[in-house]
This record gives C-alpha cells, structure tokens and sequence, in this order.
C-alpha cells in the first residue's frame, strides 16, 4: 500500500475525528505510548521499537483535554505549512498556538517542551516525520569533507566552505549526494573540536568527513549520518567527553532515542563505533590529572543508563561506567589539548582508528 | 473637747444610697463611655418593651428613634405597645434603683435585675441634668399620663417634676424619652447593630428605627407568632446559695422546715426534705424562720449530698429553630443557614438551653479574609461588649472549625464569610458582671455550647464541600465549553467540515455527557464516603462484641 502525502493523512486524521464526534461520541484520538514503559531493545535490528503499549487521548477528560486540543493545534498549523509549502521551526510552532484560551486565563501552550511533544505525537498519529510535517529544528551542526551535494539546485562542495564548513540543515531528505571522497565518518560531540580538526585540514589528510553538533545530536544530523551509512557504506565514528552524556549521545545514535523510538527506524545506526574519549586513553595518555569532578546528578544518570536495557548487559561499557564512578570523574575530549593543540588530530586520532581502539 | 479621730471620722461616714454608689460605679452597668451609655439606654428600654408585649401577649410593635441635640447630647425615644404602666406605679418603675418583680422570679426573661431602665434615667440626670419623660396608657378609654421624672440621689426616691394627664396615640403602651451625654457612631458596638441583632433574635418583632442621622430603618416582623412564654419555677435546691436560702426561710410561709422545702423547691419531696434535714442533723419540724446561719450551713451542705432530679425544664422559652431561622434570612443576605436548638440543660439547678447558627457566604463573602463574627444572645438579646470575656466566644475558639472546611489559627476565632450565632436562654444567665454583656464559664455551659456549634459547624461544613465541589465541577465544565471553539477550529481546517457544525455536534456530547465527565472527578470523593461507612461499620461490630462481653 503506497504511502499517503502527509496532507492527506492530517485531513484523514481530521476527518476521522470528526466522524466520531458526528456520531455522537467525545472525540478520542489512540496512539502508542511514548515512554521508557513501552521502548524496548530489538536484538535483531539492535535498535530501539516502540512498544504496542496504547494510550487514549479523551477529549472530554479533564486531564487530557488540553493536550488533546494542542495536538489538534499543532496537527492543524502543519496542515497550514504543508499547504503553502513553507516550514517553521519548533519555536516557531509554538507561538502559532500559543495564546489564552478566550474566557479562562487558561494558556493553551505555556512552554515550548509541550508543543514540542504534541508534535512527536503527531508523527506518531500521521506517521510521518516531523520534517515532513514541514516543522524543522534550528540548524545546528557542521560538515566538512571532500564531498558534493545538490540542495536546492545548488551544488555545494563541502570542502570549499571555509572555516565554516556546510551547516547541516534540519531536513536533509532533498539533498542529493553528486560526489563522496572519504573513508569514514568522524562525528564529534564538541563544535570546538570540530574547529580544531578543520583548522588543521585533520578530513584531507585522513580522508574523511567530520560532522559536528553542539551538545545533543539533531535529527538531521542523525538523519544525514545514516544516509551517509547506508548509501556509500561508510563507517561511522563517534568522538564524545568520557562521562555519561557522551555515552548517551553515541547510544541514541547507534540505537535510537526513547522519546523517538518510532522513528528508530530512520536515524539508528546500530554499526556506529565509539572512538573515545575512553578510560584506557586516559591511562594511556596520562590525563588522570586533567579530570572533572563528578556531580551527583552525573551519578544517577549512570545509574539510570547502567540499567537500560542496551547497556546493561555490554560489559565493555560497564567497565567504563563503573571507571568514571571509581575516579568520581569525567573527561572533555579538550582534555587531550593537555598534550598538546594537535595532539588530537595528528596522534590520537589517526592512531586509534589504525588500531581499530573501538568500543561497542 | 477635742475629738477623737474616730469620732471625726464617724462624722464622714453615712449610709451609700444605691443611687450615689452608681454615680460613682457606673461602669458596672454599662455607663462606661458615652458611646456605650448610648447604646445601653437604648438596649434597656428596647427589652423592657419586649418583655411588657410578651407578658400582655401583643405582637411587639416598638418604634425607636434617637435625635441628636448637640455634638454630644442625645434624646433617646422609645415607644411600645405593651400594656402600660397604672399612674402610681410609673414614677417607681422609672425613678427608683432596684425596683421591680423580676428580681424574686425565677422565670427567663430580659431584664435580670430590675437596674435597668431607671439606671439610664439617673445617667441622663447627671450627665444633662434633665428629667425623664414618660407617657403611660394602660386601656382604651384610660387616659394617658404624663411624667417628668427624676430620682432623688441620696433617698433613692422618685422625684416628679411633671405629672400630667396627656393623649396618647396607642391604646395601651409606654413611651419613654431620656436625654443623656452620648455618642453615635455606626459598627460592630452601635445602637444600629444592637437593634438589628435583636430583629434577628426577635423576629416576632416590628421595629421602626429613626438614627441620629435622621435615617429610618425598618426590621419587619417574619414571625406573627409570640414565642412560647417562659414559665415561672420554683428555685431548684442546687442552685440555692446561703445567702439566698437564708432569705428564702426568713420569708416563707410554711409551718415547719420540712414544709418550706417542699413548698419552695422545685423537685423536692417529702422525702427528699427528710433526706436533708437528717443529713444535715436540723430538726425538721423546727420553723424556718428559726434556722441560724451554721444550720442553714449544714442545710446547704447536705443539698450537694441529696440526689435530687433535674429541674423542669419546660419553662425555658428558646427563639426556635424556625424563628432564628427567619430572623436570620431577614437580616443577613446569605447562601447558607444552619440553625439548631439543642434540648434544654441545667447548671447549678438553672435549665437552660442553647442554640446556635452558622450563616455562609452571600454579602459575607465581601470580608471572606476576616476572622468571622459572633453574635452572642443571652435570653434574645445581643450581648455587644466583653466579646473575649464570654463563655461563647471561648467556646467558638475551642471549636475545631478546621473540620468543616472553615480555616482557623490555633487559639483564635476562626475567618472566612461566616457569622456564629450562639443564644443562651435560661431562667438565670450567669453573667460575669451586672452590665451583663459577658457569660461566666460554666463548664456545663460551655459543652452545651460546643455540642450545639459542633451540629451547626457539620451543617456548613457539608455545604461548603458541596458548593466547592460544585464549583470545581461549574470551572471544568466551564472549561470544555470554551475549549470547543478553539478544537472546531482546528478539526474544521483538518477535515474541512464546517466548523459551526463541529462546534455544535462538540456542544450536543458535551450536555448529553456532563454528568459523566464530570463525574469522574467526583470517584475519589465517593471512595471516601464508603471508607467511612465501612469504618463506621466496623465500630459498631466492635461495640456489640463489648456488649455480648
């Protein structure tokens, strides 16, 4: 059965609603739940499934009526966007449905995290992805590497972009790749280390291309990495601080996210390897005493992600985990600066990808 | 020859007529202030002349009006319906301390000691100099006569100024006129507030009411039936009191000890007179007026000793459960009364009986923040002053009002749009002072007081958590209706239906269905109800087994 156009599913969503309140029956919308309850770990695919665990959505229910109407909301300004063919970001989103309801003091979004969620729902409800839903994130991310690429009738070269590089945009579907020269990808949790390597030419030297975000890894940027997987073959590296967070981010790019676990689908690469930072480079290197101290909320997230399913039973990783609660620290991928600004891109790099020093 | 010093001051010392004793105390009856002496001359007069209409058993119709002379002078005017005075007896009634019936007269009614009225005349003498006017008018066709009065201080004798013969406008009835120093102001201590608790604890009344700011007010009557008369008793033998019991024997009739007992107490038998006078080792048959001091002692003694039964306690006279009622609604513009007359009790070998009310919300919610009033009766009238002194108010205090949805600070009234009626009506009132404003702490009292709060205090409980569930359920209810605009928009841009006919379709569910949306809320609350009769059930097993035990 061919796929419906995602303007076509939200009439149908719409329509089906109305064809229950014109029988007479308070409105219900059904979609699965979107939690840790009902996310489970696939040992086939090795990424994580969305559980057949399904909640109401009544509308006639004092708990629930408000998020039911800012699904409604969101599900009616994409059907908007959709129409004129334009996109708007998250933020943008929510200030098209936020406003006082008229006669309460009632406001229908308060903050952006609901708004936020309503549309996960959504591409849970229409199943189609919030980029084609035409609502985008804000951009953020970089890439450089001896490729070529059609975006919007412009062909772009990848390493002809300066310092800069290509920022990666949030929907990554319509590019078109015309040209990829690389052995490998190097994705990196820190934007400053991705300065650091582009500043020292680290992707012509070594053939690759390195693909950086700020923080947590975008959707695009996942969406890009698993094209650039399953399209060229390339193997993907992750490159992130020795401590929870990094650990969490090479997860959700291998696995999936719970929040996303239907969308696992179109962003896990479960062959991605973790490159460092690592316990062994710590020792290796001697940078025990360029460590962070740990905080205690550091503490209960790994006790958090220790129990998760795709973790509890690697033993390489808990070996790690259980390092950084034994030193009650962490360490920043700069932390390797320590020997030096280069150290990173001439010798632990190029040395621990000879050595295939990888963790899974 | 010189004096001696006792003998000098021998020459200083003479006898104290009641009279010069409350020129110099007269705070003890409540002359204290000029805003009070106000207000006191009013309250007595007000009382007498409902006491006279319950007697001659006329519906009240009393018209009070109050004229400002001077910045602080007064005319205070009341005029009643009652039966009247016979001419003789007018300059007593009003020129003498301490004269009247009611004292000797175990009976409820307003006025106690008979001080009253012609207490307000002295203050009016010595604060303007000014004689009373009085006109007095006891049938049809009797004529109607006029005094001006004053009282001799030191004799404590009527002195008449006037003495007139005069037509009056009512066929019976009394009509007082007293000038005095004073001073008006409106609140929670003003003639105004008096006159308006004494239309709600007398709602049989009609009062027409003409303040120094010539602004007439009219309390209707709600209630066109007298009260039930209070009925005289005999004193019953717990209450006696030495002094009293020694006056009671000078004063009998009766032949022998035995006799007087019986004769002059309530619930005293032969037997029980036996009882007493050989516990307390007196000749029975001696005469009363020969008991001295040590074996009207010993009679006392023996009193608390003898079981005697209760005193009758039909004789009371409360406003009502309906009467108060009424009252209340005329007076106070509320959403919620409770009101509650608990069976009669005794203190000391007085019945009394006590009732209570809780008015809720409606023009109260205006000071909804502000700790709540009390209004305090004592035979149905309003005490105003000595609030904290009262046995009522403590009682109000020591109330877990928290328990009914009312907020309370530990040790303080409770707050929020609510006033506590409490009525004591009792054949004697135990007040903590002649000004009879405060009622002392009997502990009987008290817990009478508590009970009848505590079945008022569960009435405006259960309407407060009704309402406030109500209201919830209105807001939620409220909610859906204004969430339906904006979800008949969205669905009307999704599906391309008309949003009019969304809207109305949404609305159609929403009526169809509210009770049960909103019911859904409503599961806790009924869990709990059937916790309770659960716990309740498993009480009462418990009890049985105590009793097969």
């Amino acid at each position: 059965m061919k796929k419906q156009k995602p303007s076509e599913k939200l009439k149908e969503v719409g329509n089906d609603i109305v064809k229950q309140i014109n029988k007479g029956k308070g409105p219900v919308i059904n979609l699965p739940v979107r939690a840790l309850s009902n996310v489970s770990f696939d040992r086939k695919s090795k990424t994580l499934v969305l559980g057949r665990k399904m909640a109401q959505r009544i509308f006639f229910n004092v708990a629930h009526a408000k998020k039911f109407l800012q699904t409604m909301e969101v599900a009616s300004v994409s059907k908007n966007l959709l129409k004129e063919g334009k996109h708007a970001s998250l933020r943008d989103v929510f200030y098209m449905i936020k406003r006082t309801v008229p006669g309460t003091k009632v406001n229908l979004v308060d903050d952006q995290s609901e708004s936020d969620s309503c549309i996960e729902d959504l591409e849970l409800i229409t199943d189609h992805s919030r980029e084609q839903l035409n609502v985008t994130a804000n951009k953020m991310g970089s890439v450089v590497g001896n490729v070529t690429i059609l975006d919007r009738g412009d062909t772009i070269q990848w390493n002809k972009l300066g310092s800069g590089g290509y920022s990666v945009p949030s929907t990554v579907e319509e590019i078109e790749f015309k040209k990829v020269d690389a052995k490998y990808v190097l994705y990196m949790e820190k934007a400053a280390v991705w300065e650091r390597l582009n500043e020292d030419r680290f992707w012509e030297k070594n053939k690759c291309i390195i693909i950086s975000s700020q923080g947590q890894t975008t959707r695009g940027i996942r969406r890009l990495l698993q094209r650039l997987y399953e399209e060229f073959k390339l193997p993907i590296y992750v490159l992130a601080d020795w401590d929870i967070y990094g650990a969490y981010i090479y997860s959700v790019i291998k696995y999936g996210s719970i929040a996303l676990a239907h969308m696992s689908e179109h962003m896990a690469i479960p062959s991605v390897k973790y490159l460092g930072i690592t316990y062994d480079d710590i020792e290796k290197y001697g940078l025990q005493k360029h460590l962070i101290k740990m905080k205690d909320t550091d503490k209960d997230r790994i006790k958090q992600v220790a129990s998760y399913e795709w973790f509890k039973d690697n033993k390489d990783w808990l070996r790690q985990f259980d390092m950084m609660k034994k030193l009650d620290a962490k360490a920043e991928i700069q932390a390797l600066s320590a020997r030096g600004i280069s150290f990173i891109s001439e010798t632990y790099l190029p040395t621990k990808i000879k050595n295939k020093e990888f963790l899974e | 020859m010189v004096k001696t010093k006792a003998e000098e001051l021998a020459l200083e010392q003479r006898e104290i007529s009641v009279a010069a004793f409350f020129e110099k105390n007269r705070h003890l009856l409540g002359f204290d202030n000029p805003l009070r002496a106000l207000s006191t001359t009013v309250k007595e007069l007000v009382d007498n002349s409902l006491d006279a209409c319950e007697e001659m058993k006329v519906l009240p119709e009393v018209k009070v009006e109050i004229k400002q002379v001077n910045e602080t002078r007064f005319v205070v005017s009341v005029q009643d319906n009652g039966p009247g005075i016979v001419k003789e007896q007018i300059p007593k009634v009003f020129a003498k301390l301490l004269y009247g019936s009611k004292f000797f007269r175990m009976q409820q009614g307003r006025g106690q000691q008979g001080i009253g009225v012609s207490a307000s005349v002295l203050y009016g003498q010595l604060t303007t100099g000014k004689p009373s006017k009085i006109v007095s008018k006891i049938g049809k066709g009797k004529p109607g006569h006029y005094y001006e009065l004053r009282i001799d201080i030191h004799k404590n004798e009527p002195e008449i100024v006037k003495d007139e013969v005069v037509n009056f406008e009512l066929d019976h009835g009394t009509k007082v006129e007293i000038e005095l120093e004073g001073k008006y102001q409106k609140g929670r201590l003003s003639v105004d507030e008096y006159l308006k608790q004494t239309a709600i604890a007398n709602p049989h009344l009609h009062l027409i009411y003409i303040n120094p700011l010539k602004e007439k007010i009219e309390f209707p009557r709600v209630i066109n039936e007298l009260p039930k008369e209070p009925k005289a008793i005999k004193p019953h033998p717990y209450g006696v009191e030495i002094g009293v019991l020694l006056r009671m024997l000078k004063g009998t009739k009766a032949k022998n000890l035995l006799g007087f007992f019986e004769k002059e107490f309530s619930r005293v038998s032969r037997n029980i007179a036996k009882e007493i006078s050989d516990k307390s080792k007196v000749d029975g048959n001696i005469k009363p007026q020969e008991v001295h001091h040590d074996q009207a002692e010993a009679l006392v003694n023996s009193i608390k000793n003898t079981k005697i039964s209760s005193p009758p306690l039909n004789c009371l006279s409360p406003i009502g459960e309906e009467a108060l009622l009424k009252g209340l609604q005329k007076e106070i513009k509320a959403d919620f009364y409770g009101v509650v007359t608990r069976r009669p009790s005794v203190y000391r070998g007085f019945p009394f009986q006590v009732e209570a009310a809780c008015v809720y919300g409606g023009e109260l919610n205006n000071n909804s923040e502000e700790l709540v009033r009390v209004m305090r009766f004592a035979n149905k009238v309003p005490l105003q002053y000595q609030q904290s002194a009262c046995a009522i108010t403590k009682s109000v205090i020591n109330t877990a009002w928290k328990n009914y949805g009312i907020s309370q600070s530990k040790g303080a009234l409770p707050t929020g749009p609510l006033v506590i009626v409490v009525h004591i009506a009792s054949v004697w009132v135990p007040f903590t002072s002649e000004a009879k404003e405060a009622i002392a702490h009997y502990p009987e009292i008290i817990k009478e007081i508590k009970l009848a709060l505590q079945e008022v205090g569960r009435k405006v409980g259960s309407y407060i958590r009704k309402t406030v569930k109500a209201r919830e359920q209105a807001e939620r209810a409220n909610l859906f209706e204004k969430y339906i605009p904006e979800l008949s928009n969205a669905l009307a841009n999704l599906s391309g239906e008309k949003k009019t006919k969304i809207e109305e379709s949404l609305n159609k569910i929403l009526k169809k269905s509210m009770k049960d949306i909103l019911a859904g809320v409503d599961k806790d609350i009924v869990e709990e109800v059937k916790n309770n009769h659960i716990e309740k059930e498993v009480i009462e097993k418990k009890e049985k087994q105590v009793k097969l035990r």
